[in-house]
Order: C-alpha cells, then structure tokens, then sequence
C-alpha cells in the first residue's frame, strides 16, 4: 500500500465527503436525515488528526476511532468508532498491511460493531454489508489470492449486500420506528460501509 | 453521594431535564446533563459523556439515564472510554423512561442511595401509570 493508512483514510474521508449529500438523502427516507452531514463531520475531524507521518497504521486507526466517536454525533459514531478502534488494537505497531492482518483488522472490527449495536446480519444495518464483504474477502485469501483481488470480491459482495438491505426490514436504529415503510430502501449504513471498502480498495490498488 | 448523568441527543432536552429533576433535590451537585454535541448539533458524544461521569462522581458511583438510539451506544462506549484510561468509576446505565427515570433516581440519590438502590429506583419508574 503505497502513502500507508493516512492515504487510505484520506480515501474513505474523501469518498464519504463526495457522497455526503446522496447519504443523507437515504437517510431522509427511512431515518434522521443525518447520516451524510455526521459521517462528513467525523471524517473532517478525522483528517484533522492523522498526518502523512502516521505510520503506524494501529496508532492511525486509534485516533480515527477516537475523532469518529466524538464528532459523527448519531449511531454511526459509537459503531464505526469501535469498529476502526478495535481495528487498530489488531494492527497496533503494524506499518504495513498483509492479506492476514488485514482479514484479522476486518473480523475485529465487525466484532466492536456486534458488541456495540447488538445486531446481527439480517436487520438492514451495516453488517449486511460488512459482513459478507470479509467473508469473501477471506475466501479469495484462503485460496492463496492475492489481496486486490480480495478487495473486489469484498466490494462486489459488499454492494450485493447494500442491495439486500432493501429486502428487508429494519428492526435496529431509527428505522425500525418505520416498520414495513422501511422496506424498498437501501440501508444508508450498509451504504457507506461499502463506500469504506470502496476506498480501502482503491488505496490498496495505487 | 451517587451522581446522575443525563445523556441526551439533544443539548436542550438534557438540561431541561436536570432542571426539572434537579427542583426534587436542591443542593444536590452530581446532577450533571450531557446532552448534544460541543458545537450544540444533535447527537451524543462518548467523550462529553465521559466527562460528564468523571464530574458527577463523588466515589460512590454513577448512573447514567439515556433518551433514544445512539445514547445508549455512547453511554457504553463512555464507560469504556474511562475504564481504557484506568478510571475506576461504578457507571451503570438505567434501562428507563430519560424523565421519569432521571426524577426517581436523583430522589434516590440524594436520599443517599446506592447505585443499586438508584438504579432500582429509576427502573422502576418504567411500571409509573399515567391515567
């Protein structure tokens, strides 16, 4: 990963902030409309942290997590902080990220968002994205493929997921105030979780 | 004495609500909002929460009562924050209505309850029939 994780969380803030009108807007439909607006003001307090100097990439994570848990402001704060925290425990003192301790920072940081949210997959939250992400991301590794690889096969299972949540309804966070008015819908979490993996992909591609 | 720690979205509704609670115990100092973010937007903070925490204990413990959504996941992630700092604070979170709850436990507390005894009593305010 050539320009190490400043490059990548400045790929993750700039694709969030690129889309923080359309995040918003989905989740005007079935929750606070807040979600864009929050997501923009952690990733801006986030770039305020981290300097190309970090390189450890556990260290980085850390500080991400700590802005993220301050400034998102709704429950994306507390979930993707964990997540990027619990993230940085597994890679703390790491410099450089390899296909096993990427796959290892991933589970730990669905594991934070587990703990946190007490959710499981199925209930149009971020996890239906994330999770089937890492798995076949670690299906592509365990056959011995490279990590690039692996990245796409985590983004396409990624946006199937965002699809999925469509399907279903929601029975975590505000939505599940809507009941069956939350259904026809793509999960604004879910969205921007596979807006990260977007990004996490294309740092690791440059 | 325990302190309470009102945790809101909303900066307003946390201190309307240590306001009107607080009139049930004049004097009583570990009454403490945090409610909003610092700039005074919507949302809850995990840091201001923690801070809030640090400043309503007084060694005896605290209890936390919390409003919709995220609060709860930010109280939590708030503890954390201080337990990872190596401050032992006895912080629980009351599973109670934010303003029934809030009024019941500062009685509590200021009567000089436990945290058992406070939480207990803001729990209880869930069953509190209106009509």
């Amino acid at each position: 990963m050539s320009g190490g994780i400043y490059k990548c969380l400045s790929e993750i803030a700039g694709r969030i902030t690129d889309n923080k009108d359309f995040l918003t807007e989905l989740d005007r439909a079935i929750g606070d409309s807040d979600h864009g607006i929050n997501m923009a003001r952690g990733f801006s307090a986030v770039m305020e942290k981290v300097t190309p100097e970090d390189t450890d990439i556990g260290a980085a994570l850390k500080k991400a997590g700590m802005a993220l848990l301050s400034k998102v402001g709704g429950a994306s704060g507390p979930l993707y902080g964990t997540a990027y925290m619990e993230a940085g425990k597994v890679l703390a003192g790491q410099t450089e990220l390899t296909p096993e301790n990427l796959k290892a920072a991933f589970e730990a940081a669905i594991a934070g968002i587990q703990k946190r949210g007490k959710a499981q997959r199925g209930e149009k939250t971020m996890l239906d994205a994330i999770i089937p992400a890492v798995e076949a991301y670690s299906q592509v590794i365990a056959a011995g493929v490279d990590m690039n690889t692996a990245m796409e096969a985590a983004c396409s299972a990624a946006r199937e997921g965002v699809e999925y949540t469509k399907t279903i309804i929601a029975t975590k966070g505000r939505a599940s105030y809507l009941g069956e008015r939350s259904l026809g819908h793509q999960d604004p979490g879910a969205t921007s979780a596979l807006m990260t993996l977007e990004a996490i992909r294309d740092s690791l591609k440059e | 004495m325990v302190g309470i720690v009102i945790v809101s979205h909303s900066w307003k509704i946390a201190e309307g609500i240590r306001d009107l609670a607080g009139e049930m115990a004049q004097g009583f100092t570990g009454l403490i909002a945090a409610g909003g973010l610092e700039d005074g937007s919507l949302g809850t903070d995990p840091h201001r929460i923690a801070s809030a925490i640090t400043e309503a204990d007084s060694g005896d413990g605290v209890v936390i009562l919390a409003d919709i959504g995220s609060s709860i996941m930010s109280a939590e992630s708030a503890i954390e924050l201080l337990e990872e700092d190596g401050q032992k604070v006895n912080a629980v979170i009351a599973d109670a209505p934010i303003i029934e709850g809030s009024v019941c436990a500062v009685v509590e507390a200021a009567g000089g309850g436990s945290v058992d005894s406070v939480l207990k009593c803001a729990e209880e305010s869930r069953e509190a029939l209106k009509l």
